[in-house]
């Protein structure tokens, strides 16, 4: 399964940069939010799926059945780094738009003889 | 006192010149500076007797100890004689400033302190035994030179030339630097005496042949040799006394000092030979030549300085030659150091009263342009006689101090052809061929300067000014020059004894051991048998010939172009590194987003690749996996349809539902991978960011209308690719090669016993690991700060001040 994962999580990372690549906002900020849903998948899949309970200490069960804690905790604060900046993101993309009036980052270079 | 503090007496003084320039104004603040020169020439013609006798003085003073860098003074034979030099011919352009230089008019304040730091430099960098302290005061000279050749800054063509000495003395500082870090790293040690010593051990090294190349480049740049001479000419645009001092008489011989100083460690190679000699005969003939192009008064000079310093630096090459000479005290080659020390005293007198002679004629006709300039003889009578000597020195024509020095350099070129090492048999008759050439043109030169301005029409109604004799204190500097011109040629012997002894056995240490060894006696007349004497007449037939039909053929010179010469290479030089450097960096410098980003990601797959390639470490292993269940499978087809949807949506609003689609996927992975507290924040954080992606574009309804499908584009699907295999890839490799073990058992093991908790993650991220999470809080209150600020904050473009 973890051969399966990692090539999911590289056609997260294809379209997330093909998302990156376009030209309007909106879609780069979409794209930043695939990337990161990747970056998360790939945090778990490496960690393995080797356990079989939940890592939470209850009857019954041994060590060795609990899923590694460790990669999900990293992710769950990594989950909460990436919205607060994805939420930031929005917000200056909507005002850019409100000052600008084009959410289109080609037309957001300056004048051309700025320097 | 030890002698190293001296060198730092003419910057106490220029501490105190702004102070007298402002407090006295009456009085004329280079009479106050005088002083300083004129104590320390005092002081350095007390070493003389010890010198004679072959003795030196060393003392030195710590900078930074735990670098082993000391500034530190060597006064053998060779760095006296320079201090002499500096501070003799110091003295008699502080005093011809006096008077060239209007105490009312001009900044004397920032004349004197450049000067006089250049003073100092000057003599740290004769005086240093430390290559590093060496470099110090050889950047402080090309420091003081810029502030002095843009003296007057307001003037463009002072700026440039100020520029463009600073670009090309510091380029060959800077290599310099590298030649003697090289030096240390095969001696380990920075003291040149040491060195010295070290010679041979560091003539088989590998880094030798870089030290030594480096080092000559220092030395060309800084001594005008071709091709780097183009600054000299350019630097004409100084006040005259500092044209006379810094690129006549001193700084520009201050690379003569160091092929000479360093000539016992690369005396033994023949590349050193090769190129001292080689480019210093190019440089005078080629100068010389382009001299006769000139109409400017002091471009001819600064010409003439590059022509002369080239034949001192092949006569210094031809020193080394003396080195691979078996017996070389019995043969000629030993009169070439001495030759090239007594030229550079000479150059340095002749050449010193020439330049104040051309500031005169400047003074007091308003030009300094030779084809107004004319009939000044019976006007300007002493100065007319100083420059005849001046000029006739420089001919080469008895009985001025020239003469010895010409009759000496054809001496030591005539015998290279009789030395059969580095094919010198074959070659070597180029040497006295070009050598007798360049003295040709040096002649020509000599008596269109000095007859084109002084014989011939008077035509006043050309100069700006009534022409008028100068007053008597600025003829007093030149005619001590030029009285030592003659004077010299009277009595060389006694000038051997004091100076050129003690400095040649500095140059060529493997010749003699004391100057009293030093068997050569200096005369005018070598009898009717010698070459030189020939070759001397012939200069003057045939000089003399081409400068009486000097007007039929002087404009062959139009022929040479200004754009293909040395000084346009310089200037398209120039051009491309600003002008070209810009577009260059304008080509990839788009200003789009995209363009970078390809960039980024370009790199990112190269460099991961690369590495995967090159250290063998793709790896793909399936054991150890778990299995593949069907409701996993299902669950990635969603996610795949998912963002496949988010690619190909025409509308935004189908792509933020097509995200939270995906979101929500994920979220039921983390349910399936037993993961409850991921699963709960990741519905939660999805929900919260959809709704902020739908209540954003809610407010943008002109969307809607360019709302279109994403046109498909190859070069992007490529590079998102690359990523995306790029990433699996990784993932694989790092899947299959695990190493150790995982650090989370420790934390199953330890979770209730000693943290008191039940739910791991939890306590990992509030106990085990709770400074992430802190960080993480904060990260949060910085996002919600910034976005109300964001959103109450509005500046409105007039009251920004960089908006217009």
């Amino acid at each position: 399964m973890e051969i399966v994962m990692s090539v999911l999580v590289g056609f997260l990372f294809m379209a997330a940069v093909y998302l990156m690549l376009s030209k309007s906002l909106l879609r780069i900020i979409i794209g930043t939010a695939v990337l990161s849903h990747g970056a998360h998948l790939l945090l778990l899949t490496m960690g393995g799926f080797g356990g079989t309970k939940p890592p939470v200490v209850a009857y019954g069960v041994t060590e060795a059945e609990y899923a590694d804690p460790l990669p999900q905790a990293l992710i769950l604060t990594a989950i909460v780094i990436s919205f607060a900046v994805t939420s930031f993101f929005l917000v200056l993309a909507y005002r850019a738009y409100q000052e600008l009036g084009t959410d289109n980052v080609n037309l957001m270079r300056g004048t051309e003889d700025y320097d | 006192m030890t002698p190293v503090y001296f060198i730092f007496l003419p910057l106490i003084f220029a501490l105190f010149v702004p102070l007298l320039f402002k407090k006295l104004p009456q009085l004329h603040t280079g009479w106050f500076v005088l002083a300083a020169p004129v104590i320390l020439a005092i002081y350095y013609a007390s070493f003389i007797p010890a010198s004679m006798h072959g003795e030196t003085v060393i003392s030195s003073f710590s900078w930074i100890p735990s670098l082993d860098i000391a500034i530190s003074s060597y006064l053998d034979g060779l760095s006296l004689l320079f201090s002499l030099l500096i501070t003799g011919i110091g003295a008699l352009v502080v005093l011809y400033s006096i008077f060239y230089l209007d105490k009312n008019r001009e900044q004397l304040h920032n004349f004197y302190v450049y000067l006089l730091m250049f003073m100092s430099a000057m003599l740290g960098v004769v005086q240093s035994d430390h290559l590093i302290s060496l470099y110090f005061f050889w950047e402080l000279t090309s420091i003081s030179s810029f502030l002095l050749i843009g003296y007057w800054y307001t003037r463009d063509r002072s700026r440039f030339g100020a520029m463009k000495s600073m670009l090309i003395t510091v380029f060959g500082g800077l290599m310099m630097l590298g030649g003697f870090i090289l030096l240390y790293v095969m001696g380990g040690t920075y003291s040149i005496r040491e060195l010295i010593v070290l010679a041979p051990e560091l003539a088989v090294h590998d880094f030798f042949l870089w030290s030594l190349i480096l080092i000559l480049l220092g030395a060309f740049t800084k001594s005008a040799q071709f091709p780097f001479y183009i600054w000299l000419p350019d630097a004409m645009e100084a006040p005259t006394p500092v044209s006379a001092y810094l690129h006549s008489a001193t700084m520009v011989k201050a690379g003569l000092y160091l092929v000479a100083r360093f000539t016992p460690i690369f005396a033994v190679s023949s590349v050193w030979v090769w190129l001292v000699t080689g480019i210093g005969l190019l440089t005078m003939t080629w100068a010389s030549f382009f001299a006769l192009r000139q109409r400017d008064l002091k471009g001819i000079l600064a010409f003439s300085t590059v022509s002369q310093l080239g034949l001192i630096m092949s006569l210094l090459g031809v020193a080394a030659v003396a080195f691979h000479v078996e017996d070389a005290a019995g043969t000629v080659f030993k009169y070439a150091s001495f030759a090239a020390i007594f030229h550079l005293i000479n150059h340095a007198t002749f050449k010193g009263s020439l330049f104040m002679v051309t500031g005169i004629i400047d003074h007091e006709t308003g030009t300094r342009d030779i084809r107004k300039l004319g009939g000044l003889m019976s006007v300007m009578p002493i100065s007319f006689t100083l420059a005849v000597i001046g000029s006739l020195s420089m001919a080469g024509l008895p009985p001025f101090n020239g003469f010895l020095s010409k009759e000496m350099f054809f001496s030591a070129m005539l015998s290279l052809t009789e030395f059969d090492v580095f094919s010198f048999d074959t070659w070597g008759i180029l040497f006295p061929v070009i050598a007798w050439i360049g003295s040709v043109f040096t002649f020509i030169y000599s008596f269109y300067f000095v007859f084109n301005t002084f014989a011939g029409d008077y035509k006043p109604d050309l100069l700006p000014k009534r022409a008028n004799e100068a007053p008597i204190g600025m003829l007093i500097s030149p005619a001590v020059l030029a009285a030592l011109v003659v004077i010299l040629f009277f009595i060389p012997n006694l000038l051997a004894e004091w100076f050129i002894k003690p400095a040649v056995i500095a140059i060529q240490p493997f010749l003699y051991e004391s100057p009293e060894q030093v068997d050569i006696h200096v005369a005018a007349w070598h009898g009717w048998y010698s070459t030189e004497l020939y070759m001397t007449l012939g200069v003057y037939l045939v000089g003399g010939l081409m400068y009486w039909q000097l007007h039929k053929w002087q404009k062959i010179y139009n022929v040479f172009s200004d754009t293909y010469s040395l000084n346009g290479l310089y200037d398209a030089m120039i051009y491309f590194s600003d002008a070209g450097m810009n577009r260059l960096s304008r080509l990839y410098m788009t200003g789009f987003i995209r363009s970078y980003l390809v960039y980024m990601f370009g790199f990112l797959v190269l460099i991961t690749l690369g590495t995967l390639a090159i250290t063998d470490a793709f790896a793909l292993d399936f054991t150890g996996t778990s299995p593949i269940r069907a409701y996993e499978v299902i669950i990635g087809l969603v996610l795949v349809a998912g963002t496949i949807t988010i690619l190909m949506a025409k509308s935004r609003l189908t792509a933020i539902i097509a995200l939270g689609a995906v979101g929500y996927t994920v979220a039921l992975f983390f349910v399936i991978f037993r993961a409850p507290d991921l699963a709960l924040t990741q519905l939660v954080i999805e929900t919260i960011s959809v709704a902020l992606f739908l209540l954003a574009f809610y407010h943008l309804p002109q969307l809607s209308r360019h709302e279109e499908r994403m046109p498909f584009r190859i070069g992007n699907a490529l590079i998102a690719a690359g990523v995306g295999v790029t990433m699996a890839l990784v993932a694989f490799s790092a899947h299959s090669q695990k190493s150790i073990e995982s650090i989370s058992e420790y934390y199953k093991e330890t979770v209730y016993s000693e943290a008191a908790g039940g739910n791991i993650v939890n306590v990992i991220l509030v106990d085990y690991r709770g400074f992430d999470t802190l960080f993480e809080i904060t990260v949060l209150g910085i996002a919600a700060i910034a976005i109300i600020s964001m959103i109450r904050l509005r500046l409105t473009r007039k009251e920004n001040p960089h908006e217009k």
